[in-house]
């Protein structure tokens, strides 16, 4: 039973069962980050996945243009409890870029400009799960949000769309990233609450 | 790092003792029995709960070390908020809500570390920065802090009293952004290169910088440390948005 904290009343509540527990409703976009944010032109940027055999794919922002992008209407979840309803954004499928990776491996490391990293099972980065996004709102993605591109993996909360995104190291073993050594969960499911490690 | 401890429980706090720090915002120590300790720079959730059941949850910085099983929030009022209203105006000594925590392994200062430490922090930025400040004192450390407090105008200054009071290794400058004191040196203006350059450490003493506050004071902050040569791994940011509440 939950302690009550005399006076406090709350407000009307607002997004029904849109909204996973303990999180609250923002209509803008807070950002979070560990450190400065990291500037990447273009014409240096660049996508890699890392096979468990050793294999490098890899695309330029030219390459990365070219290939066909989708425009999903997504809710994102915070850990530190904000969500927003409705965003939309423009990307590439995983789905796409890993149509001709071979790969048996069971987990993904993503890796940023900047040093952030943050794991997942390969499996929530595909069948339409996750993207690399390079437009938000209609807008190039700003430097701030992640830009010049992002992953976007909305099911689970928003450390593990890792900004800057700069490529993804498959591994036969799950090896924990930035924030899943720093306390948090591993997995991250915002409908679980699994906020906190062990949570 | 630092694990915190795994599965964070949540835990009946009452409310000790409130301390007003400016027109909307103010500290509040709780006791929380049983709390296991954090590190400067961390944060709790608080929660509070409705007759109802409905309940609210929001991240706060600690303000201050754990004195026992005391700890010290500072909450500001966000216009339209949720909960920090209820903090900042309506909770009483004896009211009681649930915290958990301490949470973040990132943004920290340990005592025992030996780097200098710059302090920037912009309005209620200052909230963990000020742990740190208490933490290095209380811990009789003697690397030297240096603290850039960025704020709008005389009247929103936090722990106004206590940064007056001289603490030996504690270098302490105001940045103005609207409005300064009669006489102030500095035009009011945000945050700039000079102020860095001049009120920080050289980047080749290598310190550990440790940069809180909105989003925009953070961003530009942090960009003008990378200018002046501090490396990006020494650069540690906690940012709140103009959401909260």
């Amino acid at each position: 039973m939950a302690i009550v904290s005399r006076g406090f009343h709350g407000r009307p509540r607002a997004g029904g069962d849109r909204l996973p527990p303990g999180q609250y409703l923002v209509d803008d976009f807070p950002v979070l980050s560990a450190g400065p944010t990291p500037r990447v032109p273009t014409d240096r940027w660049e996508f890699v996945i890392d096979t468990e055999s050793g294999q490098t794919h890899r695309w330029s922002w030219q390459d990365l243009m070219a290939l066909p992008s989708q425009t999903p209407t997504v809710d994102i979840h915070c850990v530190t409890r904000w969500s927003k309803l409705d965003t939309t954004w423009e990307g590439v499928s995983l789905d796409v870029l890993f149509e001709d990776v071979e790969t048996a491996a069971d987990y993904a490391l993503v890796h940023s400009y900047g040093g952030y990293t943050t794991n997942l099972p390969l499996e929530e980065l595909l069948d339409g799960k996750a993207w690399i996004a390079h437009r938000f709102d209609g807008e190039e993605l700003a430097p701030v949000h992640g830009g010049p591109a992002r992953l976007l993996v909305p099911h689970l909360y928003l450390w593990k769309s890792a900004k800057w995104v700069r490529g993804i190291r498959l591994l036969n073993e799950d090896w924990p990233g930035f924030w899943e050594t720093a306390g948090y969960h591993n997995f991250g499911d915002p409908w679980l609450e699994q906020r906190y490690e062990d949570d | 790092m630092t694990r915190p401890p795994r599965r964070p429980t949540w835990r009946a706090a009452r409310l000790t003792g409130v301390r007003p720090e400016t027109g909307s915002a103010r500290t509040l120590r709780f006791e929380v029995p049983g709390w296991p300790g954090h590190l400067a720079g961390q944060h709790v959730d608080v929660r509070v709960t409705a007759e109802d059941g409905y309940s609210a949850q929001r991240s706060y910085s600690l303000a201050a070390p754990a004195d026992g099983d005391a700890i010290e929030l500072t909450v500001e009022a966000v216009p339209d908020g949720e909960v920090s209203p209820y903090l900042t105006e309506v909770i009483e000594a004896g009211d009681e809500v649930e915290i958990r925590g301490p949470v973040g392994g990132w943004f920290v200062w340990r005592p025992e570390s030996t780097a200098p430490v710059l302090l920037v922090g912009g309005g209620a930025g200052i909230v963990p920065l000020m742990a740190m400040i208490r933490a290095r004192r209380l811990a009789g450390s003697r690397v030297p802090f240096r603290l850039l407090y960025s704020l709008r105008d005389p009247g929103s200054r936090y722990y106004a009293d206590e940064l007056r009071r001289p603490d030996p290794g504690l270098d302490v400058a105001y940045l103005y952004s609207r409005s300064t004191p009669e006489g102030w040196p500095r035009l009011a203006g945000r945050i700039m290169l000079d102020d860095l350059a001049e009120g920080g450490w050289p980047a080749d003493f290598e310190p550990d910088c440790y940069v809180c506050g909105p989003t925009g004071f953070v961003e530009r902050a942090a960009d003008l440390l990378l200018a002046l040569g501090h490396a990006p791994g020494r650069v540690r940011t906690e940012r709140f948005g103009p959401t909260g509440g």
